[in-house]
């Protein structure tokens, strides 16, 4: 064990973490927009009441997306300070735009939502809350072509050992940037889908509320749509995996020769012939190649060492998130047909739908995994390994002493927010007309 | 090119410490200045609707830094790697804190996140940024003392022009009692800088003083944010020399490409970002007042 796996560690442990709250805010905020839209369109109390409970958890999940975050951006530089000397060039570039052009309208605007209610006229204050889900969205675009850039590097040449931007919009419009953001995006939607139909599916088997329903069918609209965009862009990220990602497509696949007309393996001795072959490039016989094929090939071209990331998280993770997945989508169809044209939602769907919440989050969980640990072992694809990304000054006590702080500063924070979630879900939505301005103002002398 | 982002990166660096400054003093004082639950929810709604947008500066900064110049990112986060880690845990509990605290049944332990994550960043950021200047721990003590008190006078003006009633009350009483700590605290951490706006900003403390002694919050509140302004004028003079041991800026700055894409974009963005957050200031220009 030393600093550059406990600097790994860290780093799997905090994205993770931060990403069970982003595709939250991602799209609830989207969500929580659209309930206060109908309100607005239809005057109807019911979906204001909706606005303000759906409005509340997401507040509430949204600090903790927005507090792990902050880690995220200095962690490359406080651990990964070669890394971010030999990118900065060019992956800096959508960081800094991604606080520039999001992140301020984000916060800017949640702030006058959160606490505009009596004070900005109605469609501004609508407009609030849509600029500050717009903002969240447009990180996501951002933060995801750097990401991609890191499994796929374009628009630039490297000068003197560092990267050098040559293109902007090359790195902005990456192919593995467009095929990674509706996918990732439309993976939030999921979560936030399946987030609303847990919380509905709860309300629904203790009230005939007709309220719930709405949100229930909203949700299983939603996630139906959403998971639509994820598997087609899925399919795509597939073959574009193939042409850019060999090592781990075939480590996905636990294939390890090259292979013409490569089946498809389910689980391990279980498999349906040239289906990889085919969802790789549409075309039923042609190669795919293996592991062991492209470990002599990567040797040749960058020496010697172990290019293979590790099999066993790549395989399973890939299973996993296509599993959980297709589950949460299969399951927001199902709901789609059951309850057509105002039928009653069954008992047993509404408790199905409680797995809804944990099925997406397991699933981006694995596909994250998939994805950054298939990138092993490098971080800039065939340009820098991680192993010479690593703060060079930074010392194995220092990184298990923020790795440990981190983790049970994280713990306790994960059991808090689930608590307060849990809390505020079976309060319900407010029963009475919303207050008005809690605080009584006079005017400032100066401001 | 590489002088427009240093002063870019400097103007984001000051816009951070102008605005969060308050948001650490208010979240530091909140306890001391109110003496009952509505006066707290009343001390922390003065920064309630703005401080998420204000740290988004500091996240600006740290991303502009690693476009710009990579290497003075890099080598100032690994090398002040355990101190950088206590702000971002202060941050963490400040922000879950301010979220939550309304949410809670109990809002004790996000109050005591709120004070300790405001304590925390207020004085290591000043520990850090004397520790680029100076070798030493006195130094950085020095400095971490300074931000402190600083960032409580600041906060303490702001909640005096932000309130009504006691808290407005107890909140001069805090900025003059802050004043006589920062004020000799500053003659020592400036005059170690020993440039004109080091001791302009000393000199806008001490008006600063004088003026919230008045009562005159608004000209006090410009007097402190002037101060904090030319604190980090001089600072960022300073290392636009020498921006990290071993390193000049030439050195760690990114290529031409990538500055003057970056400029065009930031020049374009920031005026509406800068209008948008004038704006919220704008919608929540009154003071706040206890709510029963």
């Amino acid at each position: 064990m030393d600093a550059l796996d406990l600097a790994r560690w860290q780093f799997g442990v905090t994205t993770v973490y931060h990403f069970l709250f982003v595709p939250l805010t991602i799209g609830l905020g989207i969500f929580v927009a659209g309930l206060q839209t109908a309100w607005h369109r239809t005057g109807k109390a019911h979906y204001l009441k909706l606005t303000k409970f759906f409005g509340k958890l997401f507040l509430i999940n949204f600090a903790m997306g927005v507090v792990t975050g902050i880690v995220q951006e200095f962690q490359f530089g406080m651990n990964w300070s070669e890394y971010s000397t030999f990118v900065g060039d060019v992956f800096g570039a959508p960081l800094a735009l991604e606080a520039l052009l999001a992140f301020f309208m984000e916060s800017t605007f949640l702030g006058l939502w959160i606490f505009g209610w009596e004070r900005l006229p109605k469609r501004v204050h609508l407009a609030c809350i849509w600029a500050a889900a717009i903002g969240s969205n447009v990180s996501a675009y951002f933060i995801l072509a750097a990401n991609a850039w890191m499994k796929h590097p374009v628009g630039y040449e490297v000068v003197d050992g560092k990267a050098r931007m040559t293109d902007l919009w090359a790195v902005l419009t990456n192919s593995t940037a467009l095929a990674q953001v509706p996918h990732v995006i439309g993976a939030a939607f999921v979560v936030a889908g399946g987030f609303v139909l847990a919380v509905s599916g709860y309300w629904l088997l203790r009230t005939r509320a007709p309220m719930w329903r709405s949100a229930a069918r909203a949700a299983l609209v939603m996630t139906a749509i959403a998971g639509a965009v994820v598997a087609g862009t899925g399919d795509h990220s597939a073959r574009l995996m193939y042409e850019q990602q060999p090592m781990k497509l075939a480590s996905a696949e636990g294939l390890e020769h090259d292979t013409a007309g490569a089946a498809f393996s389910v689980v391990p001795g279980l498999e349906i012939p040239r289906l990889l072959s085919f969802l790789s490039t549409h075309e039923p016989d042609a190669v795919v190649q293996g592991t062991e094929d492209l470990q002599s090939r990567f040797e040749q071209q960058f020496g010697p060492g172990d290019y293979r990331p590790d099999q066993q998280v790549v395989f399973w993770s890939f299973r996993v998130m296509i599993v959980f997945g297709l589950a949460t989508v299969g399951l927001s169809l199902l709901g789609l047909w059951l309850t057509r044209r105002r039928r009653d939602f069954p008992r047993w769907l509404s408790r199905a739908m409680l797995l809804a919440l944990p099925l997406p989050l397991l699933a981006v969980t694995a596909g994250w995994l998939l994805s950054e640990v298939g990138r092993q072992p490098w971080t800039v694809a065939g340009e820098l390994l991680t192993a010479s990304s690593v703060s060079p000054g930074v010392s194995l006590a220092a990184v298990a002493t923020t790795l440990t702080v981190f983790t049970l500063l994280y713990g306790s924070l994960a059991v808090t927010e689930v608590v307060l979630l849990a809390r505020h879900v079976r309060k319900g939505v407010e029963e009475r007309a919303p207050e008005p301005a809690a605080e009584r103002l006079e005017p400032s002398l100066m401001y | 090119m590489i002088d427009l982002w240093f002063v870019i990166i400097a103007f984001l660096w000051t816009g951070y410490f102008v605005l969060e400054g308050f948001d650490f003093g208010v979240g530091l004082l909140a306890p001391l200045v109110s003496r009952s639950p509505a006066e707290r929810r009343q001390s922390l709604q003065t920064i309630g609707p703005v401080w998420d947008g204000n740290e988004v500066w500091l996240i600006t900064a740290v991303g502009a830094m690693f476009a710009a110049f990579p290497a003075w990112y890099a080598g100032v986060f690994s090398s002040f790697y355990l101190p950088v880690a206590l702000v971002l845990v202060g941050l963490i509990v400040r922000g879950v804190g301010l979220e939550w605290r309304g949410k809670v049944a109990d809002p004790r332990w996000c109050d005591a996140g709120i004070v300790a994550g405001s304590a925390i960043p207020a004085f290591l950021w000043g520990a850090i940024f004397a520790g680029l200047l100076y070798d030493g721990l006195p130094a950085a003590l020095l400095g971490g003392a300074f931000t402190l008190a600083v960032c409580v006078l600041h906060g303490a003006v702001f909640l005096a022009l932000k309130t009504t009633g006691p808290v407005r009350r107890r909140a001069r009483v805090a900025a003059l009692a802050a004043a006589g700590v920062a004020l000799p605290v500053a003659v020592a951490a400036l005059s170690a800088l020993g440039s004109i706006p080091a001791l302009a900003a000393t000199a806008a403390l001490a008006a600063a003083t004088a003026l919230i002694w008045r009562r005159r919050e608004g000209w006090a509140f410009a007097a402190t944010a002037g101060a904090v302004v030319l604190t980090a004028l001089s600072v960022f003079m300073e290392l636009r020399l020498r921006p990290l041991p071993g390193l000049t800026l030439a050195e760690a700055a990114s290529g031409p490409y990538t500055l003057t894409m970056l400029s065009w974009i930031g020049l374009i963005a920031l005026p509406f970002v800068l209008a948008y957050q004038g704006w919220t200031y704008w919608v929540f220009r009154r003071r706040v007042a206890v709510a029963h």
